[in-house]
């Protein structure tokens, strides 16, 4: 399917004064194409989520976004650390996150989780030493 | 209820969005976890929170949240007001803790956000 759209955002590690900002834009971004809201919400809480998982988790990436006419895609592509035990990774509740990233209010164990609920589709892959790619992908009609 | 109501009924002060005060609501969410509030919000959602950082707004702002009501009193920097603002959210701070301020609207007839599903034991 012809892409429409394709947008790239660096993500810092650890970069939490900015962290949120590529979502901002990307919102912001398929709102003005036209996308319902309903969608949106979808695209920007799972959006938000890997954006925090790079920035809390990472050693830094970039999201990808893509736009087509039947759907939206977001690509998270990180350098590392990557992640040891993927299930477990997936589980509600199971987190790794730093007190810095609690004390904002995140780190609960409930971002991949949320981020797969809210996708149409979703795929993880990741290997130690190597980095983490996420794709989701998200129904327009 | 509109905006108006919650910042009646929570004793609140407009910080900003005075002029968005006839918004109407249909929901409200009491939490300092922004995980949570990302789990189930839907849109024309009060979020009533005792923590104040940009990242309260940012996840408003992800999820159509219309209001932010912040508890205790709390006011937070004028930088995190003006980022509401410019997206068009209301914020109010009221002298009641989180739990008042949520027993007062439930009490007026303003429902919870539904979880999808209930959190794990140990989340």
């Amino acid at each position: 399917m012809a892409v429409i759209l394709e947008k790239n955002f660096p993500v810092e590690a650890g970069a939490f004064t900015t962290a949120g900002e590529a979502s901002t834009t990307i919102k912001r971004t398929l709102k003005q194409l036209g996308v319902n809201a309903e969608v949106l919400r979808h695209v920007s809480v799972a959006c938000y989520e890997v954006e925090l998982n790079l920035v809390i988790h990472s050693l830094g990436g970039t999201l990808t976004l893509l736009v087509d006419p039947e759907k939206v895609t977001l690509i998270s592509k990180d350098v590392g650390p990557g992640i040891p035990d993927i299930d477990m990774a997936m589980t509600e509740g199971f987190s790794t996150a730093s007190d810095e990233a609690r004390t904002l209010g995140f780190g609960a164990g409930m971002g991949l989780p949320n981020m797969k609920r809210n996708a149409t589709e979703f795929d993880i892959q990741s290997e130690v030493g190597v980095g983490t790619t996420i794709t989701m992908s998200f129904a327009l009609t | 209820m509109t905006i108006r109501e919650v910042m009646k009924l929570v004793d609140g002060e407009v910080l900003v969005g005075a002029d968005r005060l006839d918004t109407p609501v249909d929901t409200a969410c009491g939490s300092d976890l922004m995980s949570d509030v990302l789990a189930f919000v839907k849109d024309k959602t009060v979020l009533i929170t005792g923590l104040i950082n940009p990242h309260v707004v940012r996840t408003s702002e992800m999820l159509d949240i219309t209001c932010i009501v912040f508890s205790r009193g709390k006011k937070p920097s004028e930088e995190i007001l003006e980022m509401a603002d410019e997206i068009g959210i209301t914020v109010l701070s009221s002298p009641l803790t989180t739990y008042t301020a949520c027993g007062e609207l439930y009490l007026h007839g303003l429902p919870g956000t539904k979880p999808k599903k209930t959190a794990p034991e140990g989340a």
